[in-house]
């Protein structure tokens, strides 16, 4: 006999907005984004919390969205990177990413703006070091990181003095 | 998969008790989700004890313990002053999992419960003396920590039983631990070795001492003949040559890409001395 798979009615928050689903619950947060909700900003790198492609904050904490099950959102709030610009107006680590070229094919990008903006909210003057420790956890095949490490601290550099 | 979110430990086990097929308990998931993701593990039954109250506190009790929820993450941890202050052993060996995403997720709990013998945060928990608080069908017991892990993937927990608390001694004055780890680089890797070590001091002298290394036996040691080689002694040559020889005696390790039984065996030694040093300083009021 087939079971036929329970579904649960999750409702939460996401960049501000009530939004509702219907998860099975083996489900991840992320495939819920991605395939209910249109919001394929967070990637799937591995699925296995390994490379952070797939970063958002659950209750302003940074965590893998796919190591999360869409059923845990209930009543939370999920930032994603899709609110992290102003409208057309780029948040200044997204102006800095592109004007330092800290990417190549985007793919690692959005998780580690969404990474990248939850570290500045903690410690607004990280040295080098710290980035590097913080960022741990996203991987990108393309830039060497280098360029990504140099957008953080002008970013946060700017940042520190109102630019 | 049933998905359940019940109001209490009693619940929660009932649950898991009544079950018929296989069951865990989700907390951080950063285990669950990897196993039901890699098609290692598909529950009947997810239990997700984070609705339950009190989950989520770091608590310092009115004799200077601490009582910590099963679903304190390791960057709560880590945020929490007094506790590391008390005891950044525990704290650093958390710290040391996985990246921040995992830090916003990962629990004390989960580490243990995953039954790793290089689990990180575990030989800090042990050589503090920790207990766990265990739910079962017919109410609680308390556990030692040492006590829980059964073998690599295996503790000695009961169907039914779920652990509803982490409980860890007051510091008391002048004590210190520390927690270090052998990797081959710099983060986001498993232990090859891991050694905690906690101890208390009246003047120059140890008076009181636990050690437990991870990653060289099936499950995370507590080793008495290491802390015996502290006792007593001021930490001097002797008793930190002491101390290494009972360390690596103790090891019953495994063979793999990882480490030799040769080099995980000599390192416990190695990384043994290296704690209790920090250990002693920070017994000494170094931070
Ligand atoms: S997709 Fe989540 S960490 Fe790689
Ligand atoms: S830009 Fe391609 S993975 Fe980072």
């Amino acid at each position: 006999m087939t079971r036929i798979p329970t579904r649960t009615h999750v409702t939460t928050t996401v960049n501000g907005d009530p939004v509702d689903f219907l998860a099975d619950p083996r489900e991840t947060l992320l495939d819920c984004l991605r395939d209910k909700l249109g919001l394929t900003g967070a990637k799937e790198g591995c699925g296995t919390g390994d490379c952070g492609a797939c970063s958002v904050q659950l209750d302003g904490r940074l965590v893998c969205s796919c190591l999360v099950l869409g059923v845990e959102a209930e009543g939370r709030e999920v930032k994603t990177i899709e609110g992290m610009a102003e409208g057309n107006d780029l948040h200044p680590l997204q102006a800095k990413f592109i004007e330092h070229a800290a990417l190549q094919c985007g793919i690692c990008t959005p998780g580690i703006l969404v990474a990248t903006e939850a570290l500045l909210k903690k410690n607004p003057d990280p040295s080098e070091e710290e980035v590097r420790y913080w960022l741990a956890g996203n991987l990108c095949r393309c830039t060497g990181y280098d360029k990504i490490i140099r957008a953080v601290l002008a970013t946060a550099r700017d940042l520190r003095e109102g630019v | 998969m049933n998905y359940h979110t019940p109001a209490s430990f009693a619940d929660a086990s009932r649950i898991a008790a009544e079950a018929t097929g296989t069951t865990r308990f989700l907390a951080g998931g950063t285990d669950v989700l990897v196993q039901l993701r890699a098609d290692i593990v598909t529950p009947d039954d997810l239990i997700d004890i984070k609705h339950i109250p009190g989950v989520k506190a770091i608590t310092r009790n009115a004799d200077g313990s601490w009582t910590l929820g099963v679903a304190v993450a390791g960057a709560e941890m880590t945020e929490h002053a007094e506790l590391m202050a008390d005891w950044p052993g525990i704290v650093e060996g958390m710290d040391l999992i996985g990246s921040t995403q995992v830090q916003g997720r990962a629990t004390l709990v989960g580490n243990l419960c995953n039954g790793s013998p290089a689990a990180d945060s575990v030989p800090g928990m042990i050589a503090a003396g920790a207990t766990v608080t265990v739910t079962g069908p017919d109410g609680s017991r308390e556990v030692a920590v040492e006590d829980v892990p059964a073998g690599p993937g295996r503790t000695t927990l009961a169907r039914g039983e779920v652990v509803s608390a982490v409980n860890i001694p007051a510091r008391g004055e002048n004590g210190g631990d520390a927690y270090l780890r052998f990797i081959p680089r710099t983060e986001m890797d498993i232990a090859v070795v891991g050694c905690a070590v906690n101890l208390t001091r009246d003047g120059d002298t140890i008076t009181d001492a636990r050690v437990s290394l991870g990653a060289v036996a099936p499950t995370v040691l507590l080793v008495k003949e290491a802390a015996k080689a502290l006792i007593g002694t001021t930490l001097d040559d002797a008793a930190l040559e002491a101390l290494a020889e009972a360390a690596s005696a103790a090891c019953n390790p495994i063979d793999d890409k990882r480490g030799t039984i040769e080099f995980r065996t000599h390192v416990a030694g190695v990384l043994a001395k290296r704690a209790a040093g920090i250990a002693y300083a920070r017994a000494g009021g170094e931070k």
